[in-house]
């Protein structure tokens, strides 16, 4: 097991290097030059040099890619074109932003999917089964984007208890965890829940129906054992595939957010991502894809470690 | 062994030939057991209206769906002439909402047939050729799960820039590694097959063991696999445009429409919302079309 570990682990370096090639090649697909949005159009020739110099575009494609590298390993991602600031402090904000709208939808997601899953499951079936399933399908086919709107046009223009865009009075500079500003995270967040939501009921209800049917339960039952005992069994085989698909969806839900962060002008790397498209800001769009997928790739291996050492019966080699 | 042989031999040509049934291939049985789901049925020909609602969409339609009249902007639903309201440039809701499932299902449908094409090709070649040439293509694959669906799509649209060409390009870079996975995992097991190793022995090359032995075999569960990214796609689709990353207006399309529409959600909110009714219409028909697909081509029920 240890020696899959280790091996696991080192798989991260070439997966890294060819997702850091992907993100770096998505220069090579913009037409057009990058340079050209912050350019004037009457700029002159030296400008355009002295600007592609200052941004390494004169040197060779594999020259730029390893400077791009090397730099990026040590935090550097560049300076964004359109607001002249570094592309790390941009981040950074727009991390913690989406972050804490991350940290609210998975725990009314995964707490909602793992509750109504385990009814569903546990009542296998049943009318209440076939509520649960219903809604989980119609979880997964609905346009997220769509349903943030149908929210804000219920609680924000009919209702108006809660706000309808925004991180509140200030912006992510002067969050704070009061009601002040948390009535701005409970639209967006309920809506980018959605999705995590309905595919952790599917997993866990089809996770418990068939625990359920194994024998070992009904042994289990046989010999007398509480309910609760029982529940106990079902959650330790349970957790170690639930867990699984608990992280991956975290993984979709923050590459994922940029559709929800577009609809509440929530300022996270959604949003980042939108403005580094539409201002052609290069070294923006490819600081921000490389971050959200490498952090993709550390979920992945955290779910592969946590799940190894939980479940003895993966024997891996 | 040979007297319990002779017993059903004789028990057979004693029998009339009436009482037993024909043997109904495969692919009846599925079709048979399609048509006794009702909500299969169902989304089935909702989708196939839905088809036919875009291909005659010019002989449907009201009105001009580009046509639009300052004097007339943001009607709600069921005023006169307009009876499901007309949009922030005065165009017929309804109009639109009709000539926008044209642009709306090829995008939300052709990246999935084009990445079956393709997916399914690396697949089958990875999986029938195995050692270096499935390791090849199999990383390579595994490169492209490093990202997250939407982020991988929204990335390289947005590096092409906006363009229904390039959606439909990006969505299918998205969806080739999954299908190619799917297709990769069934051809080695089925590669593994005694028979596919006696086509082998009688001589057959590789491409007669492909075509008459493989593909048959693998196109199955692909397919069923395929259908159920087809509501997927259908929302990413209308979600790149509704990012400003598809369509361009004035086209009509659901998820632009949705874009376009949202400064009004204060002035006429219904309005606004009937894009994204259809699109979740249509994912929500295709999802349960594939649930009853996949049960209909499971075997072991």
């Amino acid at each position: 097991m240890l020696l899959y570990l280790v091996r696991r682990l080192l798989y991260v370096i070439p997966i890294g290097l060819a997702v850091s090639a992907i993100c770096f090649s998505l220069v090579f697909l913009a037409p057009g030059d990058p340079l050209s949005a912050v350019l004037p159009a009457d700029a002159s020739l030296e400008l355009i040099e002295k600007l592609k110099a200052d941004y390494g575009f004169d040197r060779p494609i594999p020259v730029q890619f390893g400077k791009w590298v090397a730099r990026a390993v040590q935090g550097d991602l560049g300076i964004s074109i359109a607001t002249g600031r570094p592309v790390n402090s941009e981040l950074a904000r727009a991390i913690s932003n989406t972050f804490v709208l991350a940290f609210f939808a998975c725990s009314f997601g995964f707490t909602l999917g793992l509750v109504l899953g385990f009814i569903a499951g546990y009542w296998n079936g049943t009318w209440l089964d076939k509520v649960v399933t219903s809604l989980a399908v119609a979880g997964v086919s609905v346009p997220h984007y769509w349903l943030g709107m149908v929210l804000v046009i219920i609680f924000s223009v009919f209702f108006n208890w809660l706000p309808a865009t925004g991180m509140g009075a200030g912006g992510s500079s002067e969050w704070a965890w009061d009601w002040e500003h948390l009535q701005f995270v409970i639209l967006p967040a309920v809506t980018l829940s959605v999705i995590p939501t309905a595919i952790i009921t599917r997993t866990v209800r089809a996770l418990v129906a068939d625990i359920l049917s194994r024998e070992f339960v009904t042994a289990l039952i046989a010999k007398g054992l509480s309910d609760r005992g029982v529940f106990w069994h079902v959650v330790k085989n349970a957790a170690p595939t639930a867990l699984a698909v608990m992280g991956i969806q975290l993984g979709y839900l923050l590459g994922g957010s940029i559709l929800v962060e577009t609809v509440f002008a929530w300022p996270g790397t959604g949003f980042l991502l939108s403005v580094a498209i539409f201002q052609r800001d290069l070294p923006l769009l490819q600081g921000t894809i490389l971050f959200l997928a490498l952090f993709f790739v550390f979920l992945n291996l955290l779910v592969d470690m946590v799940q190894t050492l939980l479940d003895p019966r993966i024997r891996r080699t | 062994m040979s007297a319990a042989a002779v017993d059903v031999r004789e028990a057979a040509s004693a029998a009339p030939a009436a009482q037993f049934a024909p043997t109904q291939g495969y692919w009846r049985s599925v079709f048979s057991r399609l048509m006794r789901d009702k909500v299969t049925v169902i989304c089935a020909l909702v989708i196939l209206a839905l088809i036919l609602m875009a291909v005659f969409a010019p002989w449907i339609a009201p009105e001009d769906p580009l046509k639009g009249s300052v004097m007339k902007r943001l009607r709600p639903i069921g005023s006169e002439g307009y009876p499901l309201g007309s949009d922030e440039l005065g165009r017929d809701m309804l109009s639109r909402l009709i000539f926008g499932a044209r642009l709306s299902l090829v995008m939300g449908i052709v990246p999935v047939l084009c990445a079956l094409g393709i997916g399914g090709l690396l697949g089958i070649t990875a999986g029938f050729h195995g050692g270096r040439v499935n390791t090849a293509i199999m990383r390579t694959v595994d490169v492209f799960y490093a990202f997250p669906s939407v982020l991988l799509a929204v990335a390289i649209s947005g590096a092409l820039g906006a363009g229904i060409t390039n959606a439909i390009l990006s969505l299918t870079i998205v969806f080739i590694p999954p299908i190619a996975r799917v297709a990769e995992s069934v051809t080695t097991q089925v590669r593994a097959l005694d028979y596919v190793e006696a086509a082998r022995a009688s001589g057959a090359g590789n491409f007669t063991i492909i075509r008459v032995h493989i593909l048959g075999n693998v196109m199955g569960p692909v397919f069923v696999y395929a259908t159920s990214l087809l509501s997927v796609c259908m929302i990413l689709a209308a979600g790149l445009s509704f990012l400003g990353l598809g369509t361009k207006p004035p086209l009509p399309e659901w998820g632009l429409m949705l874009n376009t529409l949202r400064t009004a959600i204060f002035q006429n909110p219904w309005v606004a919302a009937l894009p994204g009714l259809m699109i979740f219409l249509v994912s929500f028909c295709f999802n349960l079309l594939s649930d009853g697909v996949r049960s209909a081509m499971d075997v072991t029920r």
